[in-house]
């Protein structure tokens, strides 16, 4: 009980203490921020990269794509651990705005849309037609046009609009060129045909939050693009599959299903005059299958990790100082205490009481400053934008709409726990130290 | 006279020192005994080693030769938790600087043996019974009034008083003071001889330091410490 008592009042007392508290507390605070933005868009950006890619991709980085995939499609849809699936084609095209004399290189992407709105969050990202996504590529003012869907800083920079809603509804026009490609990669045709080129009229936009993506990629009719790419004819291919899981099947399990249902289908087809096709095709997760695009967010926020990791040094050392200090100016109490029978190991747990409660009183100090502060992060942001044109995180690159400002129970609770264990530790040499003293020599009893 | 009558025992005391290359021979070989109910007054010049002795018979520090016996028990024997309970409970300490601690109140300090002593089970079992201890040694040192205040808010004389009280808290078989009246008025310090007085003379035994012949007077006994031993040994007729 003394040692409760003892360790409150040192910390009440001691002013030195305050310094030890505010060290705990300006740690904290820092790492509570700067940990649960970088989570927040580490995690936000996975989700997004999710809900593109939807659970599971089963495809080939080939521009010639694999053939077959129709029977494999309806082989999944026959699984009970299959929600959706959704072919794909990717390729990529030379892109051209009517008026226009200038072409860009655009990936393009033909879905059904009906489809891939199960498998993935396509329908979400869309501006106009999410809530009826099976007319995304219809054209409202004349019904023989084909549509297509454009990353909203694809049309940003097409339009040279700053924002989105500056556009009206635009009858803009795009001529898209691929060259098809045969099976076996050769250009499928020659001369001056060796470009197969079709106009596509906007019907709507697309934002996926990904920057890459919404900078890039043109959402074409399916078929339409299967064409384009030479793609369809007797054998039709696809570039990949996106597949969802029913609901409570998990990602990993989910795709080692998949991984041994695609090796008995390629064995199946073996003797399939396109069998080859196969051959490059893999079958990913979705963190697989976006992992170089979510890999360098990883590092960065292991690095930051790393970085608030010797902010918990720094802090376990000024701890040390402070306490080393406090316990010198304190070796007459120690003293005192052994001659009333107080033991070495007592001493050691009332300055690790100490210290414990220099932990607990600034994390709590810093958890308080840090969650106004991470409540008012958006506010203050604003502000300093209004003013001073200054923005923390540039949203071209971090895509994201606010601040992450959700507090996460366990970040917290490590954070804390780390921070009473970082002041334990650098009370532990101080405590130990006094433990060891010998009690006529703290007393000062200088008289032999 | 019985060997049961000897609360104490010192046998050939030895202290020595290594201060860098030389060896400080502070006792050289202590015979002391200790009865039951006496008042003895260990005295010596400033280096005589007196206050040594009085540290090594409470077990603040050990001899380097010779043994200690508390009630027939060499202290030598004792492992670390009996030392402890040793100085809980069997001795109490009266230091010349008082040895107070600042953080806590006067009543605080005097019950802090007790407290130390046992878990917060068994504190919160017993800290009424304290409680009402340490106000009752408070007020036969007329300090009752003081209970609430901070060392650092009382004269010397008080807080040598409080001091006693504290090194009486658990009822110790020996009080061991060491120049309890060194850093005090001699008012005061009367005052403070005259408490510790009154205590031997309702049974409790004292071992007293001092390098004032005047005061070593008050004791049953006096001790002469000379260069780290025991050169006479006086009864005084009090």
């Amino acid at each position: 009980m003394y040692k409760i008592i003892l360790a409150t009042r040192y910390l009440l007392k001691r002013r030195t203490t305050y310094f030890a508290v505010l060290a705990v507390a300006l740690s904290v605070f820092v790492v509570v921020v700067v940990m649960t933005v970088m989570a927040g868009l580490v995690n936000e950006f996975k989700e997004k990269n999710h809900r593109f890619a939807g659970d599971c991709v089963v495809g080939t980085e080939s521009l010639v794509g694999f053939a077959y995939y129709e029977d494999f499609v309806k082989l999944m849809e026959q699984q009970d651990f299959v929600e959706a699936v959704s072919p794909a084609i990717k390729s990529f095209a030379l892109k051209r705005r009517r008026g226009s004399d200038q072409d860009g290189v655009v990936e393009i992407m033909g879905i059904d849309p009906v489809r891939h709105s199960q498998a993935t969050g396509f329908g979400d990202t869309l501006y106009y037609h999410k809530d009826d996504v099976s007319k995304t590529f219809e054209i409202a003012y004349d019904a023989n046009l084909v549509g297509c869907v454009l990353g909203d800083f694809l049309l940003l920079q097409d339009t040279n609009s700053r924002n989105l809603s500056e556009i009206s509804l635009p009858r803009i026009a795009y001529s898209i060129s691929c060259f098809p490609l045969t099976a076996r990669g050769a250009l499928a045709q020659a001369g001056t045909d060796m470009v197969n080129t079709k106009t596509f009229y906007y019907s709507d936009q697309s934002s996926t939050g990904l920057p890459r993506i919404d900078g890039s990629l043109v959402y074409l009719p399916f078929e339409q693009a299967q064409l384009l790419c030479g793609m369809a004819g007797s054998n039709k291919r696809a570039s990949r599959l996106h597949i969802r899981f029913k609901p409570g099947v998990k990602i990993q399990a989910g795709r080692e299903k998949v991984r041994s249902l695609w090796q008995k289908f390629k064995q199946d087809k073996a003797g399939e005059i396109q069998a080859y096709t196969l051959d490059t095709v893999t079958v990913q997760s979705w963190k697989q299958y976006r992992r170089s695009s979510i890999a360098p967010m990883e590092n960065e926020q292991t690095e930051m990790s790393v970085m608030f990791g010797f902010v918990g040094i720094t802090t376990v050392f000024i701890v040390l100082v402070v306490f080393y200090m406090i316990i010198s100016h304190k070796s007459k109490d120690i003293g005192i205490l052994k001659s009333i029978g107080v033991s070495n190991i007592d001493i050691i747990e009332l300055f690790s009481g100490y210290a414990f409660l220099v932990g607990i009183l600034g994390s709590g100090f810093g958890l308080l400053a840090g969650w106004v502060f991470l409540l008012k992060i958006n506010p203050i942001e604003d502000w300093l934008f209004e003013h001073f044109g200054f923005q923390l995180w540039d949203r071209t690159i971090y895509a994201i709409g606010d601040i992450p400002n959700q507090v996460e129970f366990k970040i917290l609770a490590i954070i804390v726990v780390s921070a009473i264990a970082a002041c334990l530790v650098g009370a532990l040499i101080p405590s130990l130290q006094a433990a060891r003293q010998k009690p006529v020599e703290t007393l000062q009893v200088g008289q032999l | 006279m019985s060997k049961d009558d000897f609360i104490l025992k010192a046998e050939g005391l030895h202290k020595s020192y290594r201060m860098g290359a030389t060896e400080v021979r502070v006792l050289k070989g202590v015979n002391l005994n200790i009865k039951k109910g006496e008042f003895v007054a260990i005295i010596g010049a400033s280096g005589s080693g007196k206050s040594t002795l009085l540290h090594i018979l409470g077990a603040l520090d050990k001899p380097t030769k010779g043994v200690v016996k508390f009630e027939q028990r060499d202290l030598s024997r004792f492992r670390a938790g009996e030392l402890n309970r040793f100085r809980n409970r069997m001795v109490g300490f009266v230091f010349q600087f008082y040895h107070l601690l600042d953080e806590l109140s006067v009543l605080e300090n005097v019950f802090l043996p007790t407290m130390t002593g046992k878990s917060i089970i068994g504190w919160f079992a017993c800290r009424r019974q304290a409680k009402n201890r340490a106000k009752e040694l408070l007020a036969q040192m007329g300090l009752t009034e003081r209970i609430k205040h901070k060392p650092y808010q009382l004269s010397g004389g008080e807080r040598q008083r409080v001091a006693i009280g504290r090194a009486l808290m658990n009822e110790p078989r020996l009080l061991l003071a060491d120049e309890p009246t060194g850093n005090l008025d001699s008012a005061t310090g009367n005052g403070i001889l005259d408490v510790l007085e009154t205590l031997n003379r309702a049974g409790q035994t004292i071992v007293m330091v001092t390098h004032d012949e005047r005061i070593a007077q008050r004791a049953g006994r006096t001790v002469t410490l000379v260069d780290g031993k025991i050169e006479h040994k006086n009864s005084n007729n009090l």
